[in-house]
């Protein structure tokens, strides 16, 4: 029962474990849910998801895979015209722009749509038609637009409001967005735990005097973590781009979370690190510090952090003289082996959307560089760079 | 089988309803995590009521071990008893002090079981519980003994979410995150609270509520509980309607912000702000 939507959840990465798979199903036997379809909704989220985060996840999943369970309620024509422009003039190709000429221009289109709504009486899956779901229409449920514009069932017949899954309400939580003020708390805290690691052992008075008077005075000395840490941070930022916003907000972070850092330190590159780096983003002009000695000064326990959109001309990492801003003797490739070898624990935090990385070449060639260990500039991208780094 | 549907004092929407019961029905573990002041904590002890069970609560602080909830051996008294002389300490039993998962295994009828605030304790805490809460067993060493729960009780596990709970741990459980509470529910929530409660008044009170949780940059945003305090408040200086619905821009924190308003920089914030509205009025 329901497999389809076990695969489906992980499909969409959401960490259900047969274990959790088979509670629903032990709860469903027992009857906990009833035959309401929206306690099963909130039996199916207690028991599979674990994380407010992967809530909104959930819900979309949800709303795909058991669309069609409840009637299709009246369809509501409410779609901005513009909108609908904008967002075809985008996804449709020529060919089908003509199509759309030879059906009477966009006023036309409306009125199908309109037609076809009044006409659509079940729902459509896949197909050709221009309303539906998963088909080749960018009309309908999950679009584009982020709001997930929806023609019909915003309204079921007990004319309550839209589904509850289908509200997604949780989409503030979902981690995957980027970093802003809203979520910068969260971020911190991440930052915290990842520096709280690596910590020397101190005396654990309480608990040595806990095991001696077990021991009936016979001295046995206890030891614990030390609470504060000794992580080394070297944060490499690229400034002078379009990407500056991001950066300012990954340099604040971090220096926010500094009092928890043994030592931080910063520079700055542009686009792809060389045999100089900036101490400065303000005077990058002036003041210079050579690669070599950075790698001699910090030793290799500090972990090394690039923060960049590693967008650029494949000539900048490739070629010697590839810089855009001077001469570079050595290729940034060969600058950025050497900086790997020196900090072997060493991540690259992209402020680029993951979706569109394989569009860039650089992207893929810097990543191939940092032998995959490149995180987006979010919640989890973040997460996920502090685990590999403490690994 | 015993069914939660919520309480006279407590508003319980549907998915926490069904969380709930499905928690109960399964003998798993429940845990709730949410905005503070969302009624986490409260919860279990509505249950309780709900289900006519004994609470146990057990708070945990960052120096809590998962030990403590099983056992202690009471080492310093056995020897001080045994310099004193005292018969009791040729038996190890009169040394083990009950923890609250053993004093809930061992309850005549099945209690619900409170793991209060789970995240502030160590990273390997939760861990630690895994086989008791999974099996509700445990293995006594010093009297080599095993205790087996009699009955599984109600478990409810709250996090703040300050730490990661691990994988192993999330898997055995149900999950509720308790959203903040809608106009609609709060509604609900204020007429059980305070049942007759004027209708004008709870109308003007939520406007100010939401409009002050909507304020950018608060550090503490008020939440169920203190809207309830404020509330209380408002009933005992017995203001009216009337007072709140002026939004006479001089006034705009809200009478007896106290209530609401915790910190002194959010009342900065919004005297910074009533300035602002003053001199942009007098400007125009």
């Amino acid at each position: 029962m329901f497999i389809g939507f076990l695969l489906e959840l992980r499909e969409a990465k959401l960490p259900v474990s047969l274990k959790e798979f088979l509670t629903l199903m032990e709860a469903m036997r027992r009857n906990v849910a009833g035959y309401s379809v929206d306690d099963f909704y909130y039996l199916a989220r207690a028991a599979l998801v674990k994380d407010e985060r992967n809530l909104d996840k959930f819900d979309r999943v949800f709303g795909h895979y058991f669309k069609g369970l409840e009637t299709p309620g009246e369809a509501r024509l409410e779609i901005p015209a513009e909108w609908l422009k904008a967002l075809g003039e985008k996804l449709l190709t020529e060919e089908e722009k003509k199509l759309i000429e030879a059906m009477g221009g966009w006023e036309k289109l409306m009125e199908t749509l309109k037609q076809r709504l009044a006409e659509q009486q079940g729902r459509h899956e896949g197909g050709k038609k221009w309303i539906g779901t998963a088909g080749t229409s960018p009309y309908g449920a999950y679009g584009y637009n982020p709001e997930g514009v929806r023609i019909g069932q915003d309204k079921n017949r007990n004319n309550r409001a839209v589904k509850v899954w289908d509200k997604r309400e949780f989409r503030n939580l979902d981690d995957r967005v980027e970093l802003g003020t809203r979520n910068i708390k969260l971020a911190l805290r991440r930052l915290r735990q990842f520096a709280r690691e690596g910590a020397e052992l101190e005396l654990d008075l309480d608990d040595t005097i806990r095991a001696t008077a077990r021991n009936a005075g016979w001295l046995d000395l206890k030891l614990v973590p030390e609470r504060h840490n000794a992580v080394k941070v070297l944060l490499l930022l690229d400034i002078g781009g379009s990407m500056d916003g991001h950066i300012r907000t990954c340099a604040e972070l971090f220096s926010a979370a500094r009092g928890e850092f043994k030592h931080l330190e910063y520079f700055y590159f542009h686009n792809c690190p060389y045999e100089g780096l900036w101490p400065d983003a303000m005077r990058r002009h002036v003041e210079r510090v050579p690669t070599p000695e950075i790698l001699r000064t910090y030793d290799q326990s500090y972990k090394l952090i690039f923060v960049g959109d590693a967008s650029m001309s494949p000539y900048e990492i490739e070629q010697p003289g590839g810089s855009v801003e001077h001469w570079n003797d050595e290729s940034g490739e060969i600058w950025m082996r050497r900086l790997l070898a020196t900090y072997p624990k060493a991540v690259w935090l992209n402020p680029v959307p993951e979706r569109y990385w394989s569009g860039t070449l650089s992207i893929a060639m810097i990543s191939e560089l940092m032998e995959g260990r490149m995180f987006p500039l979010t919640l989890d991208g973040l997460d996920r760079a502090m685990r590999r780094l403490t690994r | 089988m015993a069914r939660f549907e919520g309480t006279e004092t407590y508003v319980a929407t549907d998915d926490l309803r069904v969380a709930v019961n499905a928690a109960i029905a399964l003998e798993r573990p429940l845990l709730v995590k949410g905005e503070p002041g969302t009624g986490k904590t409260i919860l279990a002890h509505e249950i309780a009521k709900a289900l006519g069970k004994e609470i146990i609560t057990w708070h945990i602080k960052s120096t809590t071990k998962a030990q403590q909830g099983l056992y202690e051996y009471d080492a310093v008294t056995r020897l001080r008893d045994s310099q004193l002389g005292d018969p009791k300490v040729g038996d190890i039993r009169n040394y083990i002090v009950r923890g609250k998962l053993w004093h809930a295994f061992t309850a005549d009828t099945a209690p619900v079981l409170l793991i209060d605030e789970i995240d502030k304790a160590d990273i390997e805490f939760p861990n630690d519980l895994l086989l008791e809460l999974d099996r509700m067993e445990f293995y006594v060493y010093e009297t080599r003994e095993t205790v087996v729960a009699k009955q599984r009780p109600v478990v409810i596990i709250t996090s703040n979410n300050e730490k990661e709970l691990p994988d192993a741990f999330l898997r055995r459980c149900f999950f509720h995150y308790i959203r903040f509470p809608d106009r609609e529910t709060m509604t609900r929530i204020l007429a059980v609270h305070y049942p007759g409660l004027h209708k004008a008044l709870v109308h003007e009170a939520l406007n100010i509520f939401y409009d002050v949780r909507d304020v950018p940059g608060l550090k503490k945003k008020p939440s169920t509980s203190e809207l309830l305090d404020w509330i209380k408040l408002l009933m005992v200086e017995d203001i009216a309607p009337e007072t709140l619905r002026q939004r006479d821009p001089a006034k705009l924190i809200p009478p007896l912000h106290g209530a609401l308003l915790k910190n002194e920089q959010d009342v900065h914030l919004f005297e910074r702000l009533a300035f602002l509205h003053r001199r942009e009025r007098g400007g125009a």
